[in-house]
């Protein structure tokens, strides 16, 4: 059929299965907006800035496994959007973005809105395309949700001019795609396979090291059934949170710069590290040349580049999680669970030696707790997401992850910000959960204008600010590092959260108490509309265990020990 | 650089469409790897173009950029060479006063000659492997060459 370029947006998104779409107009990209209003096959949300669009089609696919999709107008609107593109770059966030254009005939000219956005985008998205017929768009759209979704996932940008939106052309979604230059390697190779389970057979002190890429992969059973088919204890990455089960007897926690005891010496005194989706971060391994020093290294990964990027693969692997786990399952009777009897034991003494807890020792309610608390209440049932800092990690170590999806934070970037409008699309995609976000004093107000888009759309986010009036993890390092000069990191001058919350028509709280908070949170969840809970909390509380910034793992600076109440 | 950085030359055959040079130059620049050198042309009856890439790494950055160089979309192939054919060209302008015959002969021992006399300059070129181009870019200074142009090396698989 012939159709308008904006048309075609609209119906191939419609083809995608595209259900929501979040975005801001303007200029460039109000051809498309004019068939946005025309449709009824996908809803929009207009979030109140658009790197707010961005992160809550983040939120959206992370809940969902879906491609993410969002809309901007071009200059400042992209230019806003650039965030969200990083960020979701460096998670491997399959989205697609249309960003508008000012006409092909103004472009160069240094015309009104415009910038050279796929210039920007290049090195912060999978794949970019500047469309400049329209006769090209159903492919490129294709192409762009097929990049987005396969091989390792990321952010495919579409830079749409205003006349290309306008002209007329034919419109044929039901093509075959042509990416000669693209085919995602995602079998592993049978022998590297074999070799690696011979390998695990032979080893002492194997540990499973658990990365996002499992969750990417949709392939968390599969790695679930791994792990208790064979025994070998696992440590899971900030990304991983939600593949095995808080209670899980093989899960020993998260590890890294502020992982627990136990993990981090696991990981330093394994003989072997069988990496599945990592990608070897410097918050995760800490100084390379110590790191897991005596091991060798599975790595299994749809990236080839991110196998022996950092540290060598002994057993690289280049294919998809679940497929290369599938094909482990079918060997794994060559390995023996008791053969691990002793390491599993190794391991529970670290834990014994120094758990993952914390104090309950001040007058004022302690993060930690809250986190715990918001556990035991909500569960299973709630999907977390969170801001960049101090409460970032409390939420990490201490609350009960049971499935995965659950889990959506921002770790690859580290955006403050990201965690109330991703909780927004975290609900839009599982609108049966409580959608709870945990933030902080600092971050909340990065991108506090969602507060409208959730009213407006009654999107009921739950967002707990843990508050201790400072940019709390700069603050931290500031007491460790720097002498405690604490540069610009104090937040005692703040708005009235609560006021601040209705003032857009959501509700808030403040509280003090544990008393308090249960009851908050037990009525903010019945209320069922955006809330702040406003928790005033230990102002000096730090996260430990803490591995200093390019310290060993097993270099760790503990909890100090206490008798705990 | 750490390690033992290494002279390497890399091709890459690519998509020859728009922004498909910059997504390279943007990868080499954004992971803080060097081009020495860079040639780009259609291969013929193809969409594709060729790039001769020379660069220097230690064995870890090369693998890195070949690997990261494969992750763009647009790109086909890289191949990380070995044992190779290289030649790069250069053109050297010479005042018409110098010995012209001097520089014709040190010419053809570059694999080149003189390609242009003017009324005030002679234009010379020679092909040949890149050290070799440095020898010769060497020895005739003394000749007071008023421009160099190298061309950047081409290179084939033997």
């Amino acid at each position: 059929m012939q159709i308008t370029g904006a048309q075609m947006v609209i119906e191939a998104f419609i083809a995608e299965g595209v259900d929501t779409v979040f975005g801001y107009p303007g200029g460039a990209i109000m051809n498309v907006y004019d068939e946005i209003y025309k449709q009824n096959g996908f809803k929009h949300i207009l979030n109140r800035h658009e790197q707010a669009s961005i992160h809550a089609a983040e939120g959206y696919a992370k809940a969902s496994g879906k491609v993410g999709v969002a809309m901007i107008t071009s200059g400042p609107g992209f230019t806003n959007a650039v965030t969200g593109l990083a960020d979701a770059y460096m998670d491997s966030v399959p989205l697609v973005v249309v960003s508008g254009q000012v006409p092909m005939s103004l472009i160069g000219t240094d015309g009104f809105q415009e910038i050279d956005a796929v210039g920007i985008s290049r090195p912060c998205t999978k794949h970019n395309y500047l469309v400049t017929n329209a006769a090209d768009l159903p492919r490129i759209l294709k192409e762009a949700f097929y990049i987005a979704r396969s091989g390792r996932p990321g952010p495919v940008h579409v830079d749409i001019p205003k006349d290309v939106t306008a002209q007329i052309a034919e419109f044929n979604y039901d093509i075959e795609l042509d990416l000669e230059t693209y085919k995602p390697h995602t079998k592993g190779n049978p022998r590297q396979i074999k070799k690696a389970i011979e390998a695990i057979a032979k080893a002492k002190r194997p540990l499973f090291y658990l990365g996002g890429g499992i969750i990417n992969s949709n392939a968390s059973y599969e790695v679930r059934e791994l792990v208790h088919k064979t025994g070998i204890p696992a440590v899971e990455t900030l990304m991983a949170r939600g593949v095995l089960s808080y209670d899980d007897d093989l899960l020993i926690s998260m590890l890294g710069m502020h992982g627990s005891y136990a993990a981090n010496m696991a990981m330093s005194e394994t003989d072997l590290v069988i990496g599945l989706g990592v990608r070897f971060d410097d918050r995760v391994t800490g100084k390379l040349s110590e790191f897991a020093k005596n091991a060798d290294v599975i790595h299994v990964d749809i990236d080839p580049a991110s196998i022996s990027k950092l540290v060598n693969a002994d057993y690289p692997i280049v294919g998809d999680v679940k497929n290369v786990v599938i094909e482990m399952l079918a060997l794994v009777e060559q390995i023996d669970s008791d053969n691990y009897e002793s390491w599993r034991e190794t391991i529970s003494n670290f834990d014994e030696l120094h758990p993952l807890t914390f104090h309950e020792d001040t007058d004022r309610l302690k993060p930690q707790w809250v986190v715990k608390r918001v556990g035991e209440l909500l569960g299973d049932s709630a999907n977390i997401s969170t801001d960049v800092g101090q409460h970032q990690m409390w939420a990490a170590q201490f609350y009960p992850f049971t499935r995965p999806n659950q889990w959506i934070t921002s770790g690859g970037l580290g955006t403050m910000g990201f965690g109330f409008p991703a909780a927004i699309g975290v609900k839009v995609a599982t609108p049966d959960k409580t959608s709870v976000n945990f933030t902080g004093d600092g971050s909340i107000l990065m991108n506090v204008q969602e507060l409208m888009t959730a009213v407006e759309k009654k999107i009921p986010v739950i967002n707990i600010i843990l508050n201790n009036n400072f940019l709390g993890m700069v603050r931290q390092w500031q007491t460790l590092f720097y002498n405690k000069r604490h540069s610009e990191t104090d937040l005692s001058v703040q708005p009235d959260f609560v006021k601040l919350s209705e003032a857009f028509g959501g509700i808030g709280y403040r509280v003090t108490t544990k008393e308090e908070f249960d009851a908050a949170l037990k009525d903010a969840v019945e209320k069922n509309v955006v809330a702040f809970i406003e928790v005033i909390v230990e102002r000096f509380e730090n996260v430990m265990p803490m591995v200093p910034s390019g310290g060993s793992l097993f270099n760790m600076m503990l909890l100090e020990k206490k008798e705990t109440k | 650089m750490t390690e033992n950085s290494e002279r390497r030359v890399v091709s890459v055959i690519v998509i020859n469409e728009a922004s498909v040079l910059s997504r390279i130059t943007n990868l080499f620049s954004g992971r803080g790897y060097n081009i020495t050198s860079l040639t780009v042309a259609p291969i013929p009856d193809t969409r594709y173009s060729r790039l001769t890439i020379v660069t220097a790494g230690s064995v870890r950055v090369i693998e890195q950029i070949t690997k990261q160089l494969h992750k763009l979309i647009p790109v086909l192939k890289v191949y990380e060479h070995a044992d190779i054919v290289e030649k790069e060209m250069a053109l050297v302008k010479f005042p018409i006063t110098e010995n012209i015959t001097d520089i014709g002969t040190l010419c053809q021992a570059y694999n080149g000659k003189i390609v242009n006399v003017g009324d005030n300059v002679v234009i010379a070129m020679v092909a040949d492997e890149p050290h070799r181009i440095d020898n010769f870019l060497s020895i005739i200074k003394r000749y007071n060459p008023k421009e160099i142009v190298r061309g950047g090396a081409v290179a084939l698989e033997r």
